[in-house]
């Protein structure tokens, strides 16, 4: 959910609104957030699963920091969601382990 | 290769604050920051500050961080926002920079590319303004989707304007749990409750008390022992704690909330500092291992200096102050100062020492001189 209202920030501005597909289906995102972002407003919170238990990962740090919150983006794995900005048309996949499977 | 004679590592606080000195006495300046908004974490404090007014007491983070951008921009330093620092050594650091460009072929295949971009920038001197990690703690299902740090959720709230949960557990009463529950409220969240380990709650009774009066309970005694969930946080059950720490049985209560925030301290990203060979030394009181520098706030690997959260963990407001002295103290080494600088080194440090007084940060104060003696015989001489 976007903070549309906020008492000391203001109003949210207008955004530069963008589309990016995560998992085949279509999200509203902003041009220039990080990805994680765009998937938080989305309701999305599993963003791998991991290599040997297949247990679910999401955003942790959210500044780059504790990789938890890779992804595959446009074909290429282990990409940290939260400091890597929306390009409008993006292609994000739910990464599993390494991502080997994922790779185009 | 770009060649400066100041490169700086981070732009926060600390960071900025030596590149505006630094460049003020002629250096040529650049800072490399990894995040894609340069401010460190002032860019999330939306909250006044405290202390006195030197000391910005009364001013906004994000506009003391507006305020740094200008400064930054006025005297010319090069920011290179999106840039991570991969190796350094002494004179010399290498950063990359990955992103997605659309690409100019119609071929689906290649509608993007992954640009990296490499460069080496020779730097006479570099001050390491890395700042901090947060820590977490272990419980079950700590590793679910849904639990994070505080830290996590100030960024996400407070930069991109995007709630990670509806109704959160915030775990520590620390300065960062009280705040940061409270800009939840702000941000539009419901905070269930905020939960305590030891018996007192930690941060400022300012805002313990804006946070109490919004009605969010502040359990103290009490941990969170699991998230609950198969694929994302669904739940939380807290018990209560007695005077060995061993969560008291049949004290359990469930909560329905979809995110747990983990605010149990920060700890020095000193990950750099270790890579070029400064020699760290473990500080409980200052957050863990730290980098050893003396008064000048050089490291044992001549030519590095650290200033800020990764030196120790303090404020914001000493972080500025440290960083001043770190731009003045490179500057001088280049043979660059200005008038009056043995003078405004002596104003920052009373201001740090009036910082670090009071009981509340009197165990810094000792830890922070006990670093710099250790530093005075193991770091370069002058």
């Amino acid at each position: 959910m976007r903070v549309e209202h906020h008492p000391i920030l203001g109003n949210l501005p207008k955004l530069r609104e963008a589309k990016i597909q995560v998992d085949g289906k279509e999200i509203p995102a902003v041009g220039g957030e990080p990805i994680a972002a765009a998937l938080a407003a989305a309701g999305i919170r599993v963003h791998r699963y991991t290599a040997q238990r297949s247990e679910p990962r999401g955003i942790f740090c959210a500044i780059g920091q504790c990789t938890d919150c890779v992804m595959t983006v446009n074909g290429t794995p282990n990409v940290r969601t939260c400091i890597t900005p929306v390009v409008d048309g993006m292609v994000v996949e739910t990464q599993h382990g390494s991502g080997q499977r994922n790779k185009r | 290769m770009r060649a400066v004679d100041l490169a700086v590592v981070g732009a926060g606080p600390a960071g900025l604050a030596a590149a505006i000195e630094g460049a003020k006495r002629g250096c040529s300046t650049v800072v490399v920051d990894r995040n894609p908004k340069p401010g460190g974490q002032l860019i999330k404090q939306i909250h006044k500050f405290f202390g006195s007014r030197e000391h910005q007491a009364g001013t906004r983070g994000i506009d003391i961080a507006s305020a740094l951008f200008r400064e930054v921009h006025d005297l010319g330093v090069t920011l290179m926002s999106g840039w991570e620092v991969y190796d350094l050594q002494p004179g010399r650091l290498e950063v990359v920079q990955t992103s997605f460009e659309e690409s100019t072929t119609d071929q689906p295949e290649a509608a993007f590319r992954v640009a990296t971009n490499a460069e080496s920038i020779a730097a006479e001197k570099i001050v390491l303004a890395t700042g901090a990690e947060e820590n977490a703690i272990h419980f079950d299902g700590w590793t679910l989707p849904g639990v994070m740090g505080a830290g996590a959720a100030q960024t996400m709230i407070n930069v991109w304007r995007v709630l990670p949960g509806n109704r959160i557990l915030m775990v520590g009463s620390g300065n960062v749990g009280l705040i940061v529950t409270y800009q939840l409220l702000q941000a539009g969240a419901d905070v269930a409750a905020i939960v305590e380990a030891t018996s007192k709650i930690g941060g400022y009774g300012v805002h313990a008390a804006k946070v109490r009066r919004a009605g969010i309970p502040i359990l103290t005694s009490h941990t969170v022992v699991e998230a609950c969930g198969e694929s994302r946080v669904t739940g939380a059950i807290i018990a209560q704690l007695d005077a060995s720490w061993n969560p008291v049985p049949g004290s359990e209560k469930t909560f329905d909330v979809d995110t747990i925030c983990v605010a149990t301290g920060l700890r020095p990203n000193a990950r750099l500092a270790s890579l070029a060979g400064c020699r760290l030394t473990n500080s409980p009181v200052l957050g863990g291992w730290v980098p050893i520098h003396n008064s000048r706030l050089e490291t044992t690997v001549p030519g590095i200096y650290v200033a800020g959260d990764v030196s120790g963990i303090e404020e914001a407001s000493t972080a500025l102050e440290e960083g001043r002295l770190a731009g003045i103290s490179t500057a001088a080494s280049l043979g660059k100062s200005n008038a009056g600088d043995e003078e405004e080194i002596r104003t920052i440090d009373e201001r740090l020492c009036s910082l670090r007084g009071g009981p509340f940060c009197q165990p810094i104060q000792d830890a922070k001189q006990e670093l710099v003696k250790i530093g005075e015989s193991a770091c370069p001489k002058e």
